[in-house]
């Protein structure tokens, strides 16, 4: 009787899990078949030469062009910029949670960091046009109140604490006997951490760099609030950008009619997304791969 | 008179007087003196938890490591005391080798575990000769002279031991401890630590703590018998093993505690 009624369980248990990892095997389906069904669409009516490799993006008034690379462009500069301040400062505020902090100063940052992660992105939005911008033009007063710079610095504050928060971890990995062995040979900390600790996470640190990127290219409210909607292929970043994101909300939220070919335009940008990102975590996955370090 | 005084003054490298360590409330180690004279093996024994693994970390300060702890005392190497205001303990570190329980290699090459103290110590020298004469004097040099450059992790726990001493031996240094060297180890490569210890007794003072009294019986010179935080007794190896003054001692080593 016992066997029967455990099997049971065992059996619905099983069928839970398995529930559970069909939807998100059956939701990435979904998605890529519709991003794929409706670019489709869209290639029809425009070549994929002139979409990868048009430099002018003008899809809502007439004469349209759908060149992407401004969008591109936008996304790149917030990526590019956030990820140049949040992996080096990330860095250093793990590294100081993890070697210099006490423990109990550590038990007071390191819930203030996650909470610094759970800020909604719409008030990060508000705190780089109401807050960064005005800084940035106290420097320079000829900056556009819609910039990248602004952009990519709000997301690389929006990006730190995970990667802040990855690498601490992957420093606390690394068993004390190790960092013990590089005391007693009269090491400082600073080398300790520099030859030692650095060295043996460095795919860790790379793997919470790549998750970190693609955060960055999916970040849209932060974005569209801080650096604007203007698609723009440009070399300075102190003017409005649109990023890809920011543009398939534009679309959406806009009076855009279905099926349009404007409508459209906004899954090929979203097809050309997904593949960044997919190529972005495929190297990544590759170069933690290939860079692990045996800690045993 | 003073001249003999002198000479046996000369002849002790590491002098602890009065040494405490507390962690937080708790006493570790209870007034403890020592000399260890140079070239000397000397073993502290004792069952777990008496004291002997912190007092060795006191003799180069890894203890600064722990938080709580607060030591007080001399301990004095070469006449200088370790605890005193102007002593660096980064410095102090580099002159005196220590060897953990499991063996703790970095995550380097075995050429880089060996020559990455001696370059932050800023070592300018040929460290190809550095390498070779360290792992000979390890006895490990035979056994990985063709792949020094491989991960040091390739190696057998036995081998790692020794590159790890070979990494303290790299540092030239006078004094070198060794915090059970040989706990995690099988009994056949333990053989080979044991072997390793009596040839450079020529040439380092080396402070060993073992659980293992048959260890301490092959090896030192010197025993010394811990318990509770308290040195209970100390002297000739021989001595300790065959006619211990005290009850405590003698209960120890004829296994009736520990």
């Amino acid at each position: 009787m016992k066997s029967f009624k455990n099997l049971v369980i065992e059996k619905s248990i099983y069928l839970i899990l398995l529930f559970s990892v069909m939807i998100t095997l059956v939701t990435t389906a979904l998605v890529i078949v519709l991003l794929g069904k409706e670019s489709i669409e869209f290639f029809k009516q425009v070549p994929v030469f002139s979409f990868l490799f048009g430099t002018h993006w003008q899809p809502l008034i007439a004469p349209h062009s759908f060149g992407v690379l401004p969008l591109v462009c936008g996304t790149l500069w917030i990526v590019l910029g956030s990820v140049a301040i949040a992996v080096p400062v990330g860095l250093l505020v793990a590294v100081y949670l993890s070697e210099y902090a006490s423990d109990q100063l550590r038990s007071y940052l390191k819930p203030m960091l996650e909470l610094l992660a759970g800020i909604p992105t719409v008030v990060y939005g508000y705190f780089a046009l109401s807050f960064i911008t005005p800084v940035l033009k106290w420097f320079n007063p000829d900056i556009e109140i819609f910039n990248a710079a602004s952009g990519a610095i709000v997301v690389g504050i929006m990006i730190l604490p995970m990667i802040a928060s990855l690498c601490d971890d992957a420093f606390r990995a690394v068993p004390g006997s190790i960092r013990e062995g590089g005391y007693a040979l009269g090491a400082n900390t600073f080398e300790v951490i520099k030859d030692i600790l650095i060295p043996a996470t460095k795919s860790r640190i790379g793997a919470a760099s790549v998750l970190a990127i693609s955060r960055a290219i999916g970040e849209t409210m932060a974005v569209t609030l801080a650096a604007g909607a203007t698609a723009r292929l440009t070399a300075d970043p102190f003017v409005s950008v649109q990023t890809m994101t920011s543009y398939i909300v534009q679309v959406t939220m806009g009076d855009t009619p279905a099926g349009g070919v404007e409508y459209l335009s906004s899954f090929a940008v979203g097809t050309l997304l997904f593949l960044m990102t997919l190529i972005m975590n495929i190297i990544g996955n590759q170069w933690v791969f290939k860079s692990r370090i045996r800690l045993v | 008179m003073s001249a003999s005084v002198n000479k046996s003054e000369e002849q002790v490298i590491l002098e602890v007087r009065d040494l405490d360590v507390f962690y937080g409330q708790k006493q570790a180690i209870h007034s403890v003196s020592m000399q260890i004279k140079k070239g000397t093996v000397a073993a502290l024994i004792g069952p777990s938890g008496c004291g002997k693994s912190t007092f060795l970390r006191s003799l180069n300060r890894m203890n600064d490591f722990v938080g709580t702890a607060k030591v007080t005392g001399d301990v004095l190497y070469k006449g200088q005391n370790l605890y005193g205001k102007k002593v660096d303990p980064v410095e102090l570190r580099s002159q005196i080798g220590m060897v953990f329980q499991k063996p703790n290699p970095f995550p380097k090459s075995i050429y880089k575990n060996i020559t990455w103290g001696p370059k932050v110590n800023g070592f300018d020298g040929d460290t190809d000769l550095l390498v070779e004469k360290s792992l000979k004097r390890a006895s490990l040099w035979d056994e990985v002279k063709d792949r020094l450059h491989d991960s040091a992790f390739d190696l057998s726990g036995g081998q790692q031991q020794r590159l790890c001493i070979a990494r303290a031996i790299a540092m030239n240094p006078d004094v070198i401890l060794m915090d059970e060297p040989c706990s995690a180890l099988d009994p056949r490569s333990t053989q080979g630590i044991e072997d390793l210890i009596s040839e450079l007794k020529r040439r380092y003072t080396i402070i060993i703590v073992t659980h293992n009294m048959q260890q301490a019986g092959r090896i030192s010179d010197e025993t010394y018998f811990f318990h509770e935080g308290h040195l209970v007794e100390f002297g000739e190896t021989k001595q300790i093993f065959t006619n211990p003054s005290k009850k405590k001692t003698e209960d120890y080593i004829t296994g009736r505690f520990g």
